[in-house]
This record gives structure tokens, sequence and C-alpha cells, in this order.
């Protein structure tokens, strides 16, 4: 199976409440966070792995996983760790941040899809900077092809995968036959969230994504990754989202202690009535 | 001057699911700049039921495309007549449920249309619409503008107030499904297992109890009583859901459902950031912790450091007893 996992790098989320808002109000200062790869496309690297993989020995590869990220030179930093973690080529779409967005993102994947020809697109359901939720389905859509967003498990079956989703109300099940776009929630690198064909159902993985051992960071430095422009992928495309203003929420201040649950309660029925 | 589309979310036997008023809200506020008037478009296996309910909300009309292929949700065979009725529209807004998200970003590429998800507020400015909407985790809000001529969105249930019926009685009129394209044929619906409770709907119950990882196996036997002496509906933070404690569809969080009842309580919630960005715009948040230095504790109007292992039985006992 060959897969195709789009990244993006972001503002490390864990510490997003530390963004600043630039003089200007028209952008976002992350001065002194780290970047990070979005996490839910993290998550997406770890099941396309599984996926082409017999998880009993996941150092031979039995499939192709390429990832590829849009955005300056720096951007190479978040397909180097993937190449580590285990994918085996990488291509840079060359682009400034601010010259993208979900609608244009998604053109230049389905041109890099139509030249590459994967069984699979693989990503994250949402990158946690403009939580948007879109790529995956705008992707899905300009192929043609059949998408099963938010997945929680994958199955490997004939020609075809089998996808539950965290939908509100339970849970759903799809049948994707491939190719097809899948996005990935929170739930899909517990241990028995990807089976490949190959894997054996009994198997359980480790909890998580796996990391890169040293040697492997030193081997990705001589694996392949290629560089394109957005302007060859999406030749003419404009931005059509615009943001004019950023700002911060109200900031919401810690209230009082309370020793007990009778002044709990006391507090709740005659300062706040809400009981 | 095009209109506004409403995208009602319907069950499959044929009713309006509530937040579909959310929407229609949404709509509303956006009516100066979509030429004064908005219309409803419901699809489904027993949509015209559900178009009944719709009647009554000031729509110029409520349009009902029903048909046995459209009886399970799939984004494949709903994008393409969405979109061929949505392309004399200036906005296409549905709510942002599980179903919307996966649904209107397809509809917009589809239509080639700007997308602005997840939307706390819209705007008017003259003759232009600006979508207001969390990023970071709810930690920036950024207002946005789209330059495409259609324009698509979904709104974040718990920011807008659901429709009420205003009277009248709009058109209801049939429109035909469009056949769908080869993606549909190459997805099936398998099945959808819903998970019974007998407490409120997370998004819409006044209150919430949230527990979190501490409780560990006892998740339900503890928090169960208390939500029953409020009345409220059980949530879970992500670590909760994680190790098993909860099914998924409880978490609360950034990527999970997004709350703002009037009263949340946090029960062995440490506060992560995703999970702050799923509540903090509860009006009245109450944390339960016995560390003293929780986070979650920086943004609870009341907070009681203790074990919770008594605290709640204790707090719900409380509750019993003023309530006679």
């Amino acid at each position: 199976m060959k897969v195709l996992v789009p990244l993006k790098r972001v503002a490390d989320p864990d510490n997003a409440n530390k963004i600043k808002i630039a003089a200007s109000n028209v952008a976002v200062d992350s001065t002194g966070l780290e970047w990070k790869t979005n996490p839910f496309d993290e998550y997406a690297l770890e099941a396309a792995l599984r996926l082409t993989e017999n998880g009993k020995a996941p150092k031979q590869r039995l499939g192709e996983v390429i990832v590829v990220t849009l955005g300056p030179k720096e951007c190479e930093q978040t397909l180097r760790s993937a190449l580590a973690t285990g994918a085996d080529r990488a291509i840079r779409v060359d682009a400034t941040d601010d010259a993208l967005d979900g609608r244009l993102v998604a053109l230049a994947l389905k041109s890099l899809v139509l030249a590459e020809k994967p069984d699979v697109v693989l990503l994250g359901k949402q990158a946690v900077d403009g939580d948007s939720n879109q790529v995956g389905q705008r992707l899905a859509e300009l192929l043609d092809w059949p998408m099963a967003t938010f997945a929680a498990t994958i199955r490997e079956e004939a020609g075809a995968l089998l996808v539950s989703r965290e939908v509100d109300g339970g849970v759903g099940t799809l049948r994707v036959r491939l190719p097809a776009v899948v996005t990935v929630d929170l739930r899909i690198v517990s241990p028995t969230s990807v089976y490949s064909a190959h894997t054996d159902a009994a198997h359980r993985y480790a909890e998580g994504v796996r990391f890169a051992p040293l040697p492997a960071i030193m081997a990705a430095k001589k694996k392949p990754l290629d560089t394109k422009t957005l302007a060859e992928l999406a030749p003419g495309a404009a931005l059509s989202t615009k943001t004019l203003k950023f700002e911060k929420p109200p900031a919401r201040s810690a209230g009082v202690r309370v020793k007990d649950v009778t002044e709990l309660v006391d507090k709740l029925m005659n300062v706040s009535k809400v009981l | 001057m095009p209109h506004a589309l409403v995208v009602a979310e319907i069950t499959e036997d044929g009713k309006v699911k509530k937040a579909t008023l959310a929407a229609i809200t949404f709509a509303q506020k956006a009516l100066p700049a979509v030429g004064g008037a908005f219309s409803i478009l419901v699809l489904g296996g027993a949509a015209r039921s559900a178009a009944a309910e719709l009647t009554s909300f000031g729509a110029q009309k409520v349009l009902v495309c029903e048909d046995p292929t459209l009886a399970h949700y799939t984004a494949e065979h709903y994008a393409p007549t969405v979109a061929e009725v949505g392309k004399s529209f200036a906005l296409l807004v549905a709510t942002a449920t599980s179903q919307g998200k996966d649904l209107m970003p397809r509809v917009a590429a589809r239509l080639d249309a700007g997308f602005a998800g997840d939307c706390s507020d819209v705007l008017v400015e003259g003759t232009a619409l600006r979508y207001k909407r969390p990023m970071y985790a709810g930690n920036v809000f950024g207002t946005v503008e789209l330059t495409t001529p259609v324009q698509v969105a979904t709104a974040r249930q718990s920011e807008f107030d659901a429709a009420a019926p205003s009277g009248g009685s709009s058109p209801v009129e049939a429109v035909a499904k469009v056949a769908p394209g080869a993606a549909a044929a190459r997805v099936d619906y398998v099945s959808l297992e819903a998970v019974k409770s007998e407490r409120p709907e997370l998004t819409e119950a006044r209150v919430v109890v949230s527990g979190g990882r501490a409780i560990k196996e006892q998740f339900f036997q503890v928090l169960e009583p208390l939500a029953q002496a409020l009345g409220a509906a059980i949530g879970a933070s992500r670590a909760a859901v994680d190790a098993g404690y909860a099914p998924g569809d409880y978490q609360v969080g950034q990527t999970g459902k997004i709350v703002a009842p009037e009263l949340y309580v946090a029960i062995g919630i440490s506060g992560a950031i995703q999970h702050i960005a799923g509540m903090k715009s509860s009006k009245v948040i109450v944390a339960i912790n016995k560390d003293a230095d929780a986070p979650i504790f920086q943004i609870a109007d009341y907070g009681l450091v203790a074990d919770l292992f008594q605290a709640v039985p204790a707090l719900t006992a409380e509750l019993k007893k003023r309530k006679g």
C-alpha cells in the first residue's frame, strides 16, 4: 500500500495559551514557542506506518509512506523527523505560510496525488493552530474519492478500509474502497486501532506514536526530499480566506476557593444562582 | 441578491436535530448581507416529515430532498445535492456537529468556495460577512473574510442560541437528488452504534459534570449520582477517554465536544489547554481536584481542593438534602 501523509508544523500546542497577537492585530506572534508537528498529523503518520507493515516486524516496510508539507525551507525539519520515524521519502511544497489557506492546500495536494497515485491519503482531522478541519474533506471532493473523517480505527480489507469514526452520539462505521482519503482523530494511536492486512489481529501496538531511534535520525538525512512550488501545483490560485483581525478572548479569572461542599452549594445557590 | 441557505440536520426517522436551530440563528444574524432572506434545505430518507417542523422559522422556502439513498448520511451522497441547490446562494451554513464538519468542507470544495468552520459569531459589515472563529484551542479569535462569491460556514452550537419559531408558514418545495459522482459508489455505510444514555445531550445540557482520569474505573459509579442530582449531562477529559473509562463522544475539548452550560463541574480534571478550550465559555465553572496547583483552578469560579472520592458523594448528598 502506498500512503501519502500531509503534515503541518504548528506552534507548540501545549503552550497555545502563550500565543500573542502582533501589534498590528493582523498576525499571531508565536515567538518563544517551539515548532511541533501537528499532533493529528503525527497520528496520521503512525497510522500510515501501521498500515504499511506487519506489526510484529515493523522494521520491514511493506509499502511506501510519502510525507509532504507546504511551507518555507524550515519546514524540512518536520519532514526529516517524519523520515526518521519511518516515512520513506518526503516532498516540500515551497510556500510562505501566509500564502496558504485550506482551499489552496487542498488544490496543491490534489496535483501531488494525481502525480504520486497513492492508495490512501491519511492526514490529521485538523491542524491545531487554525482549527479549520477542512483540508481532508476538500481534497476528497476534488479527487472525487470517498472519505472517512475523524477515524478512530482502521482495518485493511481487500482493496478497502473499514473505518470506525467517533461521531455525535456514538460510533459510525464506513467502508471506503481505495483510493480514499482518511482523516484521523485522537484514538487512532491506541494499541488496537490500526491493522494492516499483514498484522495479526492479536497484535497489540504500544500506545501512542513511535519515536525515532538515533541511528534512524542520522539515516533520515539521506532519505529523498524533493521540492516543488505552490505555483506549479496550484497555478493561478489565490487565497480565498483573509484574516482581518486576531484578538485574544476575554480572560477568565480564577474565582474563590471554597472549604467544603456545603460552602460550594451555598455559593451555587445564593451567589451564582445556578441551582 | 443571493440569500442564505441553512443545511438542516435530521435523525434517520425524520426529526429535526436541535443543532439545526443554531445554524438558523447564524443565518438570521447574516440576513442584512444576504438580501434579507434565507431558506432551509433538508435531506434524508424521511426528510418530508422533518421539513414540516421547519416551516415556522421565517424561511423563504423549505427545500426538501427525500430519497432512499440519503437514509444514512454520507458526505459523498449528500454533497452533490447540497452544492447544486447551494450554488445560487451567497452563504451556506450548517451547525458544526460531526455531520456538519464532515459535509460542509466537501460542499465548499465542490463550489470552489471559501470555508469558515466552527464560527463563534458572524458579523455584517455593509453587504459583507465577517466570520469570527476560535483558533489555537480558543486562545485566539480570528475575524475572517472569505473572498469567493459563494461562502460556506459552520456554526459552533454553544455560541448561537437555538432559533425560536416565529410563526408563519414557509412553503415546502421538493428538490431532486443530484446523481453523485464516483466517490459515492465507493463508500458503504456499515453501521452506527449509538451510545445509550439516560442523561441529557452533552452539547445541550444546562449542567455538565465532567470527570478526569483520576476517577478511574469508578467513572460512572462516581459521576452518575451527582449528574442525576443536578439533571446534568456527563462529560470526560481526553485522558479519561483514552484510558477507556468513558466513551469517545463524551470527550469535552478543542477537538471533542464544545460545551457552554450554565454550570460546568470539573472533577479530577487537571485542566489541559485542550480541555479548557472545550468548556471555558461555561457560565459558572466548579473544579474539584486534590492537586491545589491544577491549572483548572485558574479558570474556575469555585475551586474545592479535596479528594474527589469523598467530595463527590458528599456534594451529591448535600444537593439531595437541600432539594428535600
